[in-house]
């Protein structure tokens, strides 16, 4: 079945009730698409499809026929990525492809609040969030200040 | 988590009018749209079909449009496009509000009005709002076209009176007259299925609708009567709890959901008779 | 001495592992394969306690492989504290989910759909752990003479508390990968603990191999969830890849990972309390009651941490602290941050409450007068030194918080303030890291330098910290230090990765371990020496401070070499329509001694807090029948973004001299205060909640048996009055 993947025109065979989570990580074996639980609830899965974050644990993959799906190997998101890095958005970072993809919706210069209702749907169990907040907010921000996170702390 | 797949079916039609003829002629076929249900019922052991038909690239039916003074939601509506359509916004709020509780974005953009009302979970979020706005199901067959309230299409526990052979096509809203108002109590603030979850429209007759406190949705109707009879809120209160039967499951308690939703009357009534003030 | 740019300690430098995490290429578990692996399934017992009468397998055999107890080369054994717990299930059934049989097969749609029917013969499970009359430990704390002084005291408040139990749910669940290798095993997997599997595979196993080597992965959250229990699941992987010759893969699913792995010890914690009329604290007589579940597993150590600070980190006289773990025919409970003191010290702290309501003095008030100050001695008459932070803790989050202006706003009485302090012993209790013995080793190869310790990064920071502090000690650039990924057959046991001691213990032997080689390579650079002298290893072994003294059989004397202390002041809203309480700000003043990494200590404690306000307000194990009904993320529910409040985070540094940089213990202080915190602030509205989750449905329990209470709407309706 043909489909764009990561910007590359692509045909993968698998039943078309495969979730698309599993066509991901085992097919096109790209693991940074994570299974937390199977159910929806927590992001970890998420990818864009047409530009939308979906859970790919939910979506059949019968349904992204020639349709674009994106996901953390492919997707345009350096600045999320190495503000990540640079404000410890990550700790144990099983929640962060998920987080990244849902994120990129975000347009610039985002409030808390718009997103924390983005995030909603993607469960981390390390950080408290305020951490990723600190990153994206670095990420969006028109003048980026040094990385490090300095004036964050305490 | 994973489940068999591959005993699992999948037709693929190309228009409403292929849909149709599968379902007549290739049935049991269960439809298929954002599938945020599929593979949690799947894991649970609760689903027990194999067959299916995917309606998910059926542009026809995510059309939201007026036809006269009716507004025509296609079964494929997304919670998304329901938050970011004008139209709904304008003229159904509380079912713009219900969207946006529904789940996470991930959800939001995947998960149908057609999928909410077909699952008919007791729980649905949209299906209260539905009721309160007194809806038409539009239900089509490859021969016949139905119109059915909404209020009249659960038969009992996810029971819907759709026939194998039809397919939920659009909900239709009639003119909504008053204020609306929406409330969900979940679990947690997002991503929560609803303990209670209550739409309500202050009008010259109040319709009031809840979930989650009985094996379907609820029209309150000794409430409303109560309500629109100057009786006063405490006896709306007081019939409120004979239009409903929760239980105690692993998300809350009867008891809990009783004095809540008799609290839910109370909040709609004080802020639908402040509205009421000429100058309000 | 070369020189170089600035020290890393104390500076917030770029994680080791960021990029691979940012990018999603860091491997976990179930992102590994080998040729010819296989999958493997558990098969569960379906009740809580009886006996397997028969097993049929309802499926063709073709390519399955299937192993029962009868397969253990070695002992039918999980080796941890005692060995009671077996791999698989002989006969006897003394949980739900007990597992009794495993397969394998290639194809996971063909292993999911195999049909196994279990025959049971059904016995009579105790649920109730107040029922038990199995006990797995008992503790007695005594401090002078509590009968006598309770009985001159002139008030005495009494009450009893609750905490439910609270699953881990690290977003990664559960998983391992078995490889046989060289008549031996390989094992993968998510692990917090590598030699504690090795050793239980070594016990499981026997001669049948001729090495195990245990490899940690890169884990997706532990929270103390890996700690003992991959032992179990590594087990069985082993089992399958010894009978089958090839790879084998077991990973949780996310309903089996709830239902059938470790909790948080439930707990009932009674407190019968004599103070003096100005609120002085003269006589504490507690009572510790926590499940174990079904097996022993860690109860012993889980009961001891939560005895040991059961009289929270307040002075008095005379203490009694009766603990007892029991059983219960539940799944074993075990590690969960924390470990004890955030159930006895919820109870302690709204106990507080408690007692500030009855004499009518101000919360915060009554825990400074009675604050641990250094000089004071504990429950177990340790004398503490000046690294004591309590007071200090206290009046920073008081002040940060703004505690006292809204403690005073009482116009919309929906909007509650409450306290919590606390503290955490850092390091293994008492002569446990004597026994534990851990070593860490530092290496020079021709790639430069690498910190070998069994010491694994879960999200905390391992490898960024541990980096930070040899590049210190050594006098060399952080870029420069590489960590070694735990592997038993190559790094030392440093002792597991729990009980706040990463840091402190296994960090303060690198350090060591480092000055040693600075040492040894006087002034050359780790490359200048390896050229010229080649391989160099310096290995170093814990050191217990001369000074500690513990007598376990008493429970008297130092029981930590530190203390992190602690202070939470929670801002909550109550909706008086659905009872909801909504967490608006936590205020958490934390002394961590010296935070090597400004960032990841912050990350600590915000995380810390977060996972602590699931606890209190959130999340609730459904148990019936002896297990959980509501086993889905769907239904037992931890907080989003919009349950997660802000949450304001001071880092205090009072160094603990024996530690590196002066630096304590971290990881689990942020989990004992903000539960009672926040049931502090919902009492400060007027409602009697004294369990957690404080649940809407238990506040309306609570309020209506508040007399006059309007909470939840009149009971009855009352006369219809006209409108």
């Amino acid at each position: 079945m043909q489909f764009t993947l990561n910007g590359r025109e692509v045909d993968v065979a698998a039943h078309p009730m495969r979730r698309l989570l599993d066509v991901l990580r085992e097919d096109c074996e790209l693991t940074g698409t994570k299974e937390g639980c199977g159910e929806g609830e927590c992001g970890a899965c998420t990818v864009l499809i047409d530009g939308q974050a979906v859970v790919s644990c939910l979506v059949p993959f019968a349904q992204v026929e020639r349709r674009d799906v994106r996901t953390i190997e492919g997707a345009d998101a350096q600045a999320l990525q190495r503000a990540f890095m640079d404000h410890v958005g990550a700790q144990c970072g099983i929640c962060t492809p998920g987080m990244i993809m849902a994120a990129m919706s975000l347009g610039a210069d985002p409030t808390r609040t718009q997103m924390r209702e983005a995030l909603a749907g993607n469960l981390c169990r390390c950080t408290g969030y305020e951490a990723i907040y600190r990153a994206i907010g670095a990420a969006k921000r028109a003048n980026r200040r040094t990385p490090l996170g300095v004036e964050s702390i305490g | 988590m994973r489940s068999v797949v591959s005993t699992l079916e999948l037709r693929r039609p190309r228009s409403i009018r292929e849909a149709l003829t599968m379902l007549r002629d290739d049935g049991p076929l269960v439809p298929l749209a954002g599938a945020t249900d599929l593979y949690v019922a799947l894991n649970f052991g609760t689903l027990t079909t194999t067959r299916f038909l995917d309606l998910w690239s059926l542009e026809p039916l995510r059309r939201v449009e007026m036809r006269g003074d009716v507004l025509s939601l296609g079964a494929l509506v997304t919670y998304t496009s329901l938050t970011r359509s004008r139209l709904v916004r304008q003229r159904l709020p509380m079912l713009v509000d219900a969207a946006r509780l529904v789940g996470g974005v991930q959800i939001q953009n995947r998960g149908t009005i057609g999928g909410n009302i077909a699952n008919g979970s007791p729980a649905g979020d949209t299906l209260p709002v539905f009721a309160a706005a007194d809806a038409v199901v539009v239900v089509r067959s490859a021969s016949t076209e139905r119109r059915i309230p909404f209020v009249r299409f659960y038969s009992g526990y996810r029971t819907t009176v759709l026939r194998p052979d039809e397919l939920i096509v659009a909900v239709e809203l009639p003119p909504v007259h008053g204020h609306q108002w929406f409330r969900k109590v979940g679990t947690r603030a997002a991503q929560a299925i609803s303990k209670i979850v209550i739409a309500a429209v202050q009008g010259e007759a109040p319709r009031l609708a809840l979930g989650s406190v009985g094996p379907v949705v609820v029209r309150a109707r000794r409430a409303e009567e109560a309500l629109a009879g100057g009786q006063g809120i405490d006896a709306a209160v007081a019939a409120l709890q004979a239009d409903i039967s929760p239980v105690d499951d692993v998300r809350s308690t009867a008891e809990y959901r009783r004095v809540v939703a008799g609290n839910l009357l109370r909040e709609f009534w004080t802020r639908a008779t402040s509205q009421a003030r000429p100058d309000a | 001495m070369p020189s170089f740019t600035e020290g890393a300690v104390g500076r917030s430098v770029a994680r080791k592992d960021g990029m691979g995490k940012a990018t999603g290429k860091a491997l976990y578990a179930d992102d590994l394969t080998f040729p010819g692996m296989l999958y493997g399934r558990t098969i569960r017992s379906t009740i809580p306690r009886g006996r397997v009468r028969a097993i049929r397998q309802n499926f063709d055999a073709d390519g399955f492989i299937v192993v029962d107890c009868r397969d253990i080369p070695g002992k039918n054994v999980i080796a941890l504290i005692e060995n009671d717990q077996p791999c698989l299930v002989d006969q006897e059934v003394r949980h739900f989910a007990e597992p009794i049989l495993l397969l394998a097969h290639a194809d996971r749609e063909r292993l999911l759909a195999a049909d196994v029917d279990i025959d049971y013969e059904l016995g009579t499970p105790v649920l109730d752990p107040a029922t038990s009359s199995v006990v797995f430990k008992e503790i007695r704390i005594q401090k002078g003479d509590v009968d006598a002084r309770l009985a001159t005291a002139e008030r005495v408040v009494e009450g009893t508390y609750r905490t439910g139990a609270q699953e881990h749910v690290y977003i990664e669940p559960n998983g391992v990968v078995a490889v046989p290798e060289d008549g031996g095993l390989a094992v993968y997997g998510s692990i917090q603990c590598p030699f504690y599997v090795h050793k239980a595979l070594v016990t499981l196993l026997g001669d049948a191999v001729n090495h195990v080597r245990v490899i940690q992965t890169e884990t997706g959250g532990g929270f103390g969830g890996k700690e003992e229990f991959p032992s179990g699941i590594a087990a069985h992987a082993a089992l399958l890849a010894l009978k089958s010759g090839r790879p084998v893969k077991i990973i949780y699913d996310r309903a089996e990972d709830m239902v059938a792995t470790t909790k948080r010890h439930p707990s009932v914690v009674r407190h019968r309390t004599g103070m003096t009329r100005d609120g002085r604290l003269v006589a504490m007589d507690i009572d510790v009651l926590m499940d174990g579940g079904a097996y022993v597993t860690l109860s012993p150590v889980v009961l001891s941490r939560g005895a040991i600070h059961a009289a929270g980190p307040y002075r008095c006289d005379h203490i009694r602290i009766a603990g007892r773990a029991v059983m219960t025919n539940t799944p074993p409970n075990g590690a969960f941050r924390g470990f004890g003191a955030p159930q006895t010290q919820f109870a302690m702290e709204v106990h507080m409450d408690r007692i500030a309501e009855a004499l009518g003095v101000d919360p915060v008030y009554l825990r400074e007068i009675n604050a641990l100050c250094p000089g004071d001695t504990t429950a177990t008459g340790q004398t503490l030194g000046s690294d004591c932070s309590a007071v200090e803790t206290l009046r920073r989050a008081v002040e940060v918080s703004g505690y006292a202006e809204k403690r005073a706003a009482t116009d919309t009485g929906r909007r509650g303030v409450g306290v919590s302090l606390f503290y955490h012993g850092s390091g293994f209790t008492g002569s446990g890291e004597l026994r534990l013995a851990s070593r860490a080793a530092i290496e020079l190869t021709e790639r430069g330098v690498q910190v070998l310790t069994s010491s694994t990064e879960i999200g905390q920071g391992t490898r960024t910290m541990h980096a930070q502090i040899v590049a210190d000690a050594l006098g060399v650039p952080y870029e420069s230090i590489e960590v070694a990924q735990p592997d038993t057959s190559r790094v030392p046991d440093s002792g597991p990765t729990v009980a706040s001691r990463t840091c402190m213990v296994v960090g303060g032997i690198l350090q060591r371990a480092a000055t040693e080689m600075r040492q040894r390579i006087g002034d050359a650079s780790p490359a200048e020496y390896f050229r010229d002298h080649g391989l160099l290893r310096v290995e170093a072994e814990y050191e217990q401070p001369e000074w500690i003294e513990w007598d376990e059989e008493t429970y008297r004397g130092d029981a930590y070499a530190t203390y992190g202390w602690g202070c939470n002041v929670a801002e909550v809203e109550l909706d008086p329509v659905t009872l909801e309480v909504r967490p608006l700000r936590l205020t958490a003043v934390v002394d961590v001694g010296k935070a090597i990494h400004p960032a990841l200590a912050i990350g600590q404690v915000e995380g810390g807090t977060a996972q602590a306000v699931g606890y209190a307000l959130l999340e609730h194990v459904v148990m019936r029948d002896g297990a959980m009904a509501n086993g889905q993320l769907t239904n037992y529910v931890i907080p989003t973004t919009l349950d997660t409040p802000p949450i304001d985070v001071v880092l205090v540094e009072n160094p603990y001299p024996g530690g590196p940089f002066g630096a304590k213990g971290l990881g689990e202080l942020p989990m004992d205060g903000p539960a009672p915190a926040i049931v502090n602030a919902i009492r400060s509205l007027g409602i009697d909640v004294r369990e957690i989750p404080a649940l809407p449905e238990v506040l309306l329990r609570a309020s209506a048996r508040a007399p006059g209470s309007d909470i939840g709407g009149p009971r009855k309706p009352t006369a219809a009055a006209q409108r």
